[in-house]
């Protein structure tokens, strides 16, 4: 390997211009003691809590500063069941089946560590079509919003018009992470089934799939909190 | 079917299902806890704290059990749960600049 010609320059003088660039990035240490997709992906999850908290920054900066009132949440979301306007039921059902697919996905991870590749490969499929349910509730959920409330980027018959351009962003941003994640896991879940894992020799994959899920799960608790509930 | 050689850890994070079921249970009733802050109709400080307490546990939960952050090692935890918390800043700030702006328009453009 290459590894034993490249310890003997380290050894003396390490290598200067893009060699050194390489050789300094990719020494061998190790900070912290999991795999590295593990590490990559709590990165890439950190980075994107900062995305998160700006767009629900940005919400609450247009709900504080509006001189019209806001819409009420709690009415604008219901849903008409035999004759009674039940307040939030949809966004309600949509939370519990991300918790559930969130249950799921850790069953699967841990499945998934006890080498059982039938119940791995199922739980996954399983996480990823309950992605998929919340995915289609929230297109109907828009379809409602826009045909039947009239609800715009830029304004609705409700109050403010920060309502519709918060909503459409962040909940928008969110099921774009679902869909992608409904994806990520059915790549996962059918490589698990192929037995690509046993090759490698490792499930850690699964692992770092389902910090992602859970994070998706993650967000939509604080979305839930301050856009919906607030 | 060979265990990570010679590793510490010898197959990642193994721990019982129990566990994890109990946490789903938990994750389940907290949010029938938010729901019901808006289905009973509490109002002001009250439904505030209730929803930012529900919020707080149920990311917890999360973070700490699903997501396996209990049993990572604590420079990992720093590293990762530490940053987010200069947002708190970025949130303070940004309330108090959304608060001038209210007073603003209302004393410049609402009569």
């Amino acid at each position: 390997m290459a590894d034993s010609a490249l310890a003997t320059t380290t050894s003396t003088s390490p290598p200067e211009g893009f060699q050194g660039v390489a050789s300094d990035l990719s020494s061998d240490k190790q900070a912290f003691p999991v795999p590295w997709g593990k590490v990559m992906m709590w990165i890439f999850l950190l980075s994107d809590t900062f995305i998160f908290t700006c767009f629900l920054t940005s919400y609450m900066n247009v709900r504080i500063s509006t001189t019209v009132p806001w819409p009420n949440v709690s009415e604008v979301f219901s849903l008409n069941i035999g004759g009674t306007n039940v307040p939030l039921l949809l966004i309600a059902i949509m939370t519990m089946i991300l918790i559930t697919s969130s249950g799921t996905m850790a069953m699967a991870v841990n499945f998934g560590y006890r080498r059982n590749k039938a119940y791995t490969s199922a739980l996954m499929l399983i996480t990823a079509g309950f992605g998929a349910t919340f995915v289609g509730m929230q297109a109907f959920e828009w379809t409602k919003l826009i045909l039947q409330e009239g609800v715009r980027p830029w304004g609705n018959p409700m109050g403010a018009a920060q309502f519709g351009s918060s909503f459409f962003m962040i909940t928008g941003f969110h099921g774009l992470h679902v869909s992608a994640g409904v994806v990520y896991l059915t790549v996962v879940a059918l490589r698990v089934q192929r037995g690509f894992y046993d090759r490698k020799g490792s499930y850690e994959t699964v692992e770092v799939a389902g910090l992602y899920w859970h994070f998706v799960d993650l967000v939509w608790v604080f979305i839930f909190a301050f856009f919906y509930l607030w | 079917m060979q265990q990570g050689t010679g590793q510490q850890q010898s197959e990642g994070q193994q721990h019982p299902i129990r566990i994890y079921l109990y946490i789903w249970l938990l994750l389940f009733v907290f949010s029938t806890f938010s729901y019901l802050v808006d289905y009973l109709k509490f109002q002001g400080a009250l439904r505030w704290t209730l929803i930012i307490i529900f919020m707080l546990v149920k990311a917890g939960l999360i973070v700490a059990i699903f997501m396996h952050m209990a049993w990572e090692r604590l420079a990992l935890k720093f590293v990762i749960l530490a940053p987010p918390l200069c947002l708190l800043i970025l949130i303070g700030l940004m309330a108090i600049e959304g608060d001038h702006t209210f007073l603003t328009r209302m004393a410049a453009f609402v009569r």
